[in-house]
């Protein structure tokens, strides 16, 4: 595991989208934070999905295959890994997932990419 | 050893299926084809289908490689000119020559074109080919008036490609006095005739055409009894021709009427030649029906192979649908009282005649003509083929039973015996079919046909085929469905059923009570379209915002570059010049491109997610509301102007066109539907390219179903005529909830009608009929969806939870996307390119 040693307070607990994702600010990068609720688990990526430089990831479906926790863009429905940031759909191209962690009802994000 | 070199002359249906048929039996043998049209054998019994968009491609036989594959040699475009029976030689129009130990004629037929004066004018066509339709194609786009000489099975389906060519005046002429008179008796004529003519086909019976008018190109036709008829080209459809020629010219044997003359073995007068297909003549007969001449092409491969077959002759049912219109013979179709009794029965309301002939001690079916519904067609042939011995009210196997729950014709399939002949030009009884299904080697209809072959040669079969296999299955204790994806074990339909029973109202509640894990981008806009659809709640409410599709979440769509698209409804494209001004000052003051869109109301592009509710509060204060544009449901019904100001309009299709747009906005659908409404014929409104399109009669309004522009365009068929209002708004009713309550997900109207088995004469008997007996539950859940209509957008801007979630950083709710990039073009901006990857 990598250190981290920059968090981000990217927004308070309730600001957060059940299920789903938000895009958090982060000087000229843009970071999307998905709270897997359903899953008890947040997860933080790019916000651009690589296939189409689109910012638009955090306005993407998520789910799961199999056990995989993923999420789908919404241009072409291009779907990556949670976790590992890895593309399911076939495709080369991978995104970078950031360490989420929790303190006193506020989020924070790693800004340091997972390796 | 140097192998027997079989040579076999023509490469038409049944040349392919002789050497399919030899190919499976043995490698032995070489095997040369020589073809004289430019492609490989194709598929001529769905010529016209060529008409509608398949390619040649798409109807060959066989693919590119299948006769290297095969070890067969295959000639094109260079006919046998002549053979050389002592030598044992044929000899090719390109000079080569070649040994044959066996010769076979596949030759088929050509048209036969009747001595009339004039016929070699220029716009006279025959039917045949492929390069005669290309042909016909070319000449039709400068033709007005065509007529079609020959009223048989053919003629009708060239005039049905004509018609779908666009000429605006096609008529046929035929030298009997009734149509497809091989086929069918007066009383079905008259009946096929009258439901021709409603399609705007003029038949001529009686007539004999004595010339053939024009100066180098044909203008009109004489007939004897002194009438003519200005027409622009002529299709010949007049019968067949066996091409015996080349026979003739070697001293084979051929019949006074033509024909190569052979016995049940097909073999010729020349024992090491043989003809097969509708160039053959057996005991006085050309078979000119797929269905022998494959029967043909397996007597004489078994017979090679070792075998001992016969060819004794062949049953000459058909059934096809010609325009539409179910046409079916079968058995004995024409033999009369007292050599049997017959029962008939006639709606001439809905078209329909059905005939059967029984035995005198009402036994056995002996034959009948249906026209006008033949569902009922591959039963009879069935009974009649088997001699089942008929239920004691034989009248219910053409009327349905009345009164009880057994369907008719007693055990119908399961009464069949396994030997019972299901697909005739395959040659599969119903025990191939059933064992195919029980050994477990195929459990969907691709499988099958691939695995027995059946229904891959007219197709008439499909059905009962289809029927058998689901019975098999079922008797084993499966049944096929299409599941959703992993979370859901279910059907679309399925899940809609069990989401009403339980009463559920939200994604998460859907997947804890009937699906599995964590859902995806699958199930879960498919589970929001269902919601929507039942209970018509706010679609972003109880957390299904984040199982919306990304148009649905933030209720407009997500364009190139990452900005959205505002699009108000303008119900029937009608709009105030006010109103019009609004629009023009929001999409100023927001920086919005503007373009009118092609269902009649206007399109604001460049829209940045933080606008979006601020746009659509000054939108909706002035009178406008969500025109849906993100959802799959229902878009516009576009209007023609109608009786208000054209001089045409015969009633008000505005008028309509917004009530109607007005009682089905906001419907949830399995995708998105259009609609439109014309004043008159002229059908300014395009409504037969829609979903569900409106043409204004005399009398009331034709409704027309499941037309599609779009990549694969279909025209709409016409489900009902001259209807009042209500009745036509009724039967949208019941359309719609069909629709669905049934369709697979992201299925359009007219695939889904495409899959029916049945097709829109089924749809028809559910929607207007009520076959189904659900027409009161539909209308009444369709009031429910209507009376819970709320704009959206409404709604949207007031709920502070939900319009919180239209801004793009969580942590900097003012701050605009800055990677969003527009440029100028003509005046307005653009979205930039694509940024390169």
């Amino acid at each position: 595991m990598n250190e981290q040693s920059n968090w981000l307070a990217a927004c308070r607990v309730e600001d957060a989208i059940e299920n789903g994702g938000v895009c958090v600010k982060h000087g000229e990068d843009q970071i999307a934070l998905f709270y897997f609720t359903r899953r008890n688990e947040w997860y933080a990526t790019q916000n651009e999905c690589p296939h189409k430089k689109q910012m638009a990831l955090s306005r993407g479906m998520i789910g799961s295959a199999t056990d995989e926790p993923k999420v789908a863009c919404p241009f072409h429905k291009k779907t990556f890994s949670l976790s590992t940031g890895e593309c399911l759909s076939g495709d080369e191209c991978a995104i970078k997932t950031y360490p989420v962690k929790i303190e006193n009802g506020t989020v924070y994000i790693g800004t340091t990419p997972k390796s | 050893m140097k192998e027997p070199q079989i040579i076999v002359i023509g490469n038409g249906m049944v040349g392919y299926k002789f050497c399919e048929k030899l190919r499976s039996k043995t490698s032995s043998f070489n095997l040369i084809v020589f073809g004289e049209e430019p492609r490989r054998a194709y598929d001529r019994v769905h010529l016209s289908e060529y008409f509608n968009g398949k390619t040649a491609d798409d109807l060959s036989l066989s693919t590119e490689n299948w006769y290297q594959e095969q070890n067969i040699t295959l000639f094109l475009n260079n006919p046998i000119v002549k053979i050389d029976r002592e030598l044992q030689k044929v000899y090719t129009a390109s000079g080569l020559d070649y040994h044959y130990d066996i010769l076979v004629f596949a030759t088929g037929s050509g048209a036969f074109v009747p001595n009339i004066p004039g016929i070699d004018k220029e716009g006279v066509f025959v039917y045949r080919t492929i390069e005669d339709l290309d042909l016909i194609s070319g000449y039709a786009k400068k033709a007005k008036t065509a007529s079609v000489i020959g009223g048989g099975l053919l003629g009708l389906e060239a005039a049905k490609a004509l018609i779908d060519l666009g000429i605006e005046k096609t008529s046929i002429i035929e030298f009997a006095p009734r149509l497809m008179p091989r086929q069918i008796d007066t009383a079905g004529s008259d009946m096929l005739k009258s439901k021709l003519a409603d399609l705007g086909l003029q038949i001529h019976l009686n007539k004999n055409t004595t010339s053939i008018e024009g100066d180098g190109r044909i203008t009109a036709l004489k007939f004897s009894d002194d009438t003519a008829l200005d027409v622009d080209m002529l299709v010949i459809s007049a019968g067949i021709k066996p091409r015996d020629e080349l026979a003739k010219a070697c001293g084979i044997e051929v019949g006074p009427r033509g024909g190569i003359v052979v016995d049940e073995k097909m073999q010729t007068n020349d024992p090491a030649v043989f003809a097969i297909g509708e160039c053959a003549l057996y005991d006085g007969m050309i078979y000119g029906l797929i269905a022998p001449g494959y029967e043909m092409a397996e007597v004489l491969a078994a017979n090679l192979c070792e075998g001992d077959k016969t060819f004794t002759g062949f049953d000459m049912s058909t059934k096809l649908k010609l325009i539409g219109i179910d046409v079916a013979s079968f058995g004995d179709n024409f033999i009369t009282e007292p050599d049997c009794r017959t029962i008939i029965f006639e709606n001439k309301h809905k078209g329909v005649y059905k005939r059967i002939n029984v035995s005198n001690d009402g036994q056995y079916l002996l034959g009948g003509i249906l026209i006008g519904d033949a569902t009922a067609y591959n039963l009879l042939l069935q009974t009649s083929n088997n001699r089942i011995v008929l239920p004691e009210n034989p009248e219910e196997l053409i009327l349905g039973a009345r009164g009880g729950s057994e369907p008719a014709g007693g055990a119908g399939i399961t009464g069949l015996p396994d030997g019972a002949l299901i697909c005739s030009c395959e040659g599969v009884s119903k025990g191939d079919i059933c064992s195919a299904v029980a050994d477990g080697s195929c459990e969907n209809i691709d499988d099958l046909k691939k695995c027995t072959k059946a229904g891959t040669g007219c197709g008439g079969c499909l059905p009962m085929v289809k029927d058998l296999m689901t019975y098999t299955l079922k008797s084993q204790g499966k049944y096929i469905k299409n599941v959703i994806c992993e979370h859901f074990n279910y059907s679309r339909q399925e899940l809609f059923d069990l989401i009403h029973i339980h009463e559920l109202k939200s994604y998460d509640e859907v997947l804890d009570a009937l699906g599995k894990n964590d859902g995806c981008e699958v199930c879960k806009p498919l589970v929001s379209s269902l919601l929507a659809s039942l209970w018509n709640e706010m679609i972003l409410k109880k957390g299904n915002g984040v199982a919306q599709d990304s148009n649905d979440r933030f209720l407009a769509n997500i364009q190139k570059g990452g900005s959205y698209s505002v699009v108000p409804r303008v119900p029937g494209g009608e709009i105030t010049p006010d109103k019009l001004i609004v629009i023009g000052e929001v999409a100023k003051k927001y920086n919005l491109y503007t373009k009118i869109t092609g269902g009649q109301r206007i399109d604001m592009f460049g829209a940045h997610l933080n606008d979006l509710p601020i746009i659509w509060e000054e939108l909706i204060a002035a009178g406008f509301e969500s025109g849906h544009a993100y959802g799959k449901g229902l878009r516009t019904v576009k209007s023609c102007v109608g009786s208000t100001w054209c001089r045409f309009g015969l009633h008000d299709s505005v008028s309509f066109a917004i009530r109607i747009e007005e009682r089905y906005r906001g419907i949830r659908a399995p995708h998105k539907f259009k609609s439109a409404v014309s004043g008159c014929i002229r059908e300014c409104a395009e409504a037969q390219s829609k979903d569900f399109g409106i043409i204004a009669t005399e009398k009331g309004w034709n409704l027309y179903v499941c037309g599609n522009g779009g990549s694969k365009p279909q025209h709409a068929l016409l489900l009902a005529t001259d209807l009042d209002s209500e009745t036509c708004i009724k039967y949208i009713d019941r359309f719609l909830m069909f629709y669905i309550r049934t369709a697979d997900p992201l299925t359009r109207t007219a695939t889904w009608l495409n899959k029916m088995e049945g097709g829109i004469d089924y749809l028809r008997n559910v929607i207007i009929n009520d076959s189904l007996g659900m027409a009161a539950q539909w209308e009444n859940e369709i009031e429910n969806l209507i009376a819970s209509y709320k704009c959206e957008w409404k709604e949207a801007v007031e709920n502070p939870a939900i319009r919180k979630r239209f801004s793009h950083f969580v942590n900097a709710p003012e701050d605009k996307d800055p990677t969003i990039e527009f440029v100028e073009m003509r005046g307005q901006k653009r979205t930039a390119e694509w940024k390169t990857v």
